[in-house]
């Protein structure tokens, strides 16, 4: 029995295939058959007209927290909150409970994905056993069970020499292996961007060379082992410049940002509003300055939520003591319209790329096109809804989320997986 | 109640307070005057006052403290408060009760003034955003000491008659300090100019964007100052090895009697307490015709009497 769904009228943004142009789209049996002007009647048809039809977007960096602290989030609800919020492929983070450090975790994962039916969850494993830095994970098994990638996310691979070791052992694998940039020695126990801030509000900072020191070093790592290296939720300017040099070198560096590192500044933290603790934390305007440019100029290759859920009793700590994280999956596509379609940085095509070709390409997935042949995850989004960010009604299970109440534009309408509709704005 | 009052057009309106960063000068001033009004209610024979007769005070004291814990317990009950003492280690991890739950559980018994310590910078913020009493920051920590402070420039005020144009040294520890903090704040926004000495690992960062000016050497400042405010080492806070001895740091930064020679004859010296001898400064110092460090206790009493007037006076006037 064949399946099939006919998107009409949209706008079809497709940066892989160099497409942007009104027209239609075929899904047949959960693959993309055909782009383009279609005469043809089918099942199932949406009219998309004044709509965005994308490839489905790619977040390669989310913490669905599960095993292990389920209260604060499960694959379940954080699947549910990547579909409404366009999302058709999410990477998990291993710093789970216990950590994602073999096949079998690797599978749980996938499982639990499965059965959710709502985005593709892929995952990432730990570089090393328990992410504390000393021996190395089951990287080849975790790889051949789908790992798409490695990190000690939350933590940085402190000593040197384990860092080498994991890179130059990753070359048998086409894997990427990915680093939370954080030298712990600079970091202390800071809770907050080291700065003025931090010390007129009392409260121990993380210094921006705590996550360049790391940076850096792992440059010089990456010249010694070719191994493909993609650097976490960069948040500094001085990242931007190290990236900017690695690339002029040719060497196998990506990277990624959060919209928090393109929206939020430390003078967000003066009431210690423990919803604006994050790590890396919130910098300075002239770090987004950077950032932006950095985009702007094509240094960064995806945009990544770093998703952080937390529930609102750890928030109700005081700022030194409550947990690192911001909730913001749901909201994310008007995150990054505001800061960097509004002020002009990138056009649709732009955002979209960054939203699915590029970081389909950094985890090695082939996805993230509306290609021929090519698994039918399509998203559609209506440009110029606005609406009122209202974390009590996101489906994810935390509201630790520091935009409550913006004002954003674009939403998402549907989300189509695999040629099944698994979120519709509308309910049908 | 007859308070001698130089600001009489002015109305004080916070119910908590928090820091010294967000207050006018003329705010600061009116505690001052207010404090000046109570301090003669410590000379006479019945040491009592009935503003808050009725009214309850818990000292929540997360860090170990005598000297303030006790001078709030002093105040309250010399303005007829009964006074509820609780101390409690801090915990570091997220497990137990949390701060939040404590606060709240003692305001389900009818208490009206939180005077509050806490490890963490921010907490005493992070309770008046929570409950309705009113909150008095007894020290977050490194963020600030308000009462401290006040009782600081109470001291400078009374002694040297005003602090406009006052040089003021604070010596030591400046990157762990709450007193220099809420100290810089006072006493910069009275008028005075304030000179920040220590070790440059002992500065905070970005310092240069304080409105202070940093020295790292005390013989080139101890010449110029009228005030100088020794901070104690807090072995508990320093992290790492910001110097390499003790025997160096006091060779470089301690008050000695030889330094005092090139001093000022009429320099205040003072010292937030408890003073570790012979570190941040001789016995012979600290015991000298310069030190004021025991009339900035018996200061403070008048100083957090005020407090706990002005802040229950405001919350009683919003209803």
């Amino acid at each position: 029995m064949s399946s099939e769904l006919l998107i009409r009228n949209g706008r079809v943004i497709d940066p892989a295939n160099g497409v942007d142009e009104k027209c239609d789209v075929l899904i047949v049996n959960g693959l993309i058959s055909d782009v383009g002007k279609i005469d043809k009647r089918a099942e199932a048809v949406i009219d998309a007209a004044g709509k965005l039809v994308t490839p489905g977007l790619i977040d390669i960096h989310v913490h669905f927290r599960e095993p292990g602290d389920e209260e604060e989030e499960t694959i379940a609800s954080g699947s549910a909150a990547a579909v409404a919020a366009g999302f058709t492929s999410v990477v998990c983070m291993p710093n789970t409970n216990p950590p994602i450090e073999s096949e079998t975790d690797v599978e749980y994962i996938h499982r639990k994905g499965r059965k959710t039916r709502k985005t593709h969850v892929y995952t990432m494993g730990a570089i090393t056993k328990q992410r504390e830095g000393t021996e190395l994970a089951e990287m080849g098994f975790m790889a051949e069970a789908g790992a798409v990638g490695f990190t000690d996310d939350g933590n940085g691979v402190q000593d040197p020499a384990v860092m080498l070791r994991a890179l130059k052992y990753a070359a048998m694998f086409d894997v990427v292996i990915a680093q939370h940039c954080q030298d712990n020695g600079f970091a202390g126990d800071g809770v907050m961007n080291a700065g003025y801030c931090s010390t007129i509000l009392g409260l121990p900072g993380i210094d921006k060379l705590a996550e360049e020191s790391m940076l850096w070093r792992d440059i010089q790592l990456i010249k010694k082992t070719h191994v493909r290296y993609h650097a976490q939720h960069i948040s500094t300017a001085g990242s931007v410049e190290l990236i900017r040099a690695a690339k002029k070198d040719s060497l196998p560096i990506t990277c990624e940002v959060t919209p928090h590192h393109l929206l939020l500044t430390e003078d967000c933290c003066a009431e210690y509003d423990t919803n604006y603790k994050v790590n890396p934390p919130l910098r300075t305007s002239k770090d987004i300055e950077a950032l932006k440019q950095a985009i702007a100029e094509g240094l960064v290759d995806a945009l990544a939520t770093d998703h952080g859920p937390h529930l609102q009793s750890e928030k109700e700590l005081e700022f030194l003591t409550a947990p690192f994280g911001i909730a913001c999956l749901e909201c994310a596509l008007g995150l990054y319209v505001k800061a960097l379609l509004e002020p002009g940085i990138l056009d649709w095509p732009g955002l979209i790329e960054l939203m699915t070709a590029k970081p389909a390409k950094i985890i090695g997935v082939d996805k993230g096109t509306l290609g021929k042949g090519k698994q039918g995850d399509v998203t559609i989004i209506d440009p110029v809804a606005e609406y009122t960010v209202d974390a009590s009604k996101f489906h994810s299970k935390s509201r630790n989320c520091p935009y409550n109440g913006w004002q954003l534009k674009s939403r998402v309408e549907k989300t189509i997986v695999g040629g099944e509709i698994r979120f519709s704005a509308d309910g049908t | 109640m007859a308070l001698k009052r130089k600001s009489k057009q002015f109305k004080w309106h916070r119910k908590h307070l928090l820091g010294l960063r967000e207050l006018s000068a003329e705010e600061i001033t009116y505690i001052l005057d207010t404090a000046e009004g109570f301090q003669q209610i410590s000379t006479r024979s019945v040491k009592k006052a009935p503003p808050l007769r009725g009214r309850v005070v818990v000292n929540l004291f997360f860090e170990d403290s005598t000297r303030t814990r006790n001078s709030f317990a002093l105040a309250a009950s010399r303005l007829s408060a009964d006074v509820i003492e609780f101390t409690k280690k801090a915990s570091s991890v997220s497990k137990g009760e949390t701060l939040l739950d404590t606060a709240k559980n003692l305001e389900a018994m009818g208490i009206d003034i939180v005077v509050v310590r806490h490890n963490a910078g921010g907490a005493s913020r992070f309770l008046s955003r929570s409950i309705n009493a009113c909150v008095i920051n007894a020290g977050d920590g490194f963020c600030e000491h308000p009462t401290q402070a006040l009782l600081d420039v109470y001291t400078i005020r009374k002694l040297k008659g005003t602090l406009k144009g006052l040089k003021i040294a604070i010596v030591g520890d400046i990157a762990h300090s709450r007193v220099a903090r809420s100290d810089m704040w006072a006493m910069t926004k009275l008028g005075a100019e304030v000179i920040f000495v220590g070790p440059p690992t002992l500065m905070p960062g970005q310092v240069e964007q304080l409105p202070v000016t940093v020295s790292y050497s005390l013989d080139e400042v101890i010449e110029k100052v009228d005030v100088i405010n020794m901070l104690r080492i807090q072995f508990e806070r320093l992290g790492g090895n910001p110097f390499p001895s003790v025997r160096e740091y006091s060779h470089y930064f301690g008050l000695t009697v030889e330094r005092m020679k090139k001093a000022k004859p009429d320099i205040l010296v003072m010292h937030p307490g408890p003073i570790n001898r012979g570190l941040e400064m001789e016995s012979e110092v600290a015991d000298g015709s310069n030190s004021v460090i025991l009339e900035q206790v018996k200061n403070g009493l008048a100083v957090r009497m005020a407090v706990l007037f002005l802040v229950n006076q405001a919350a009683a006037q919003k209803g």
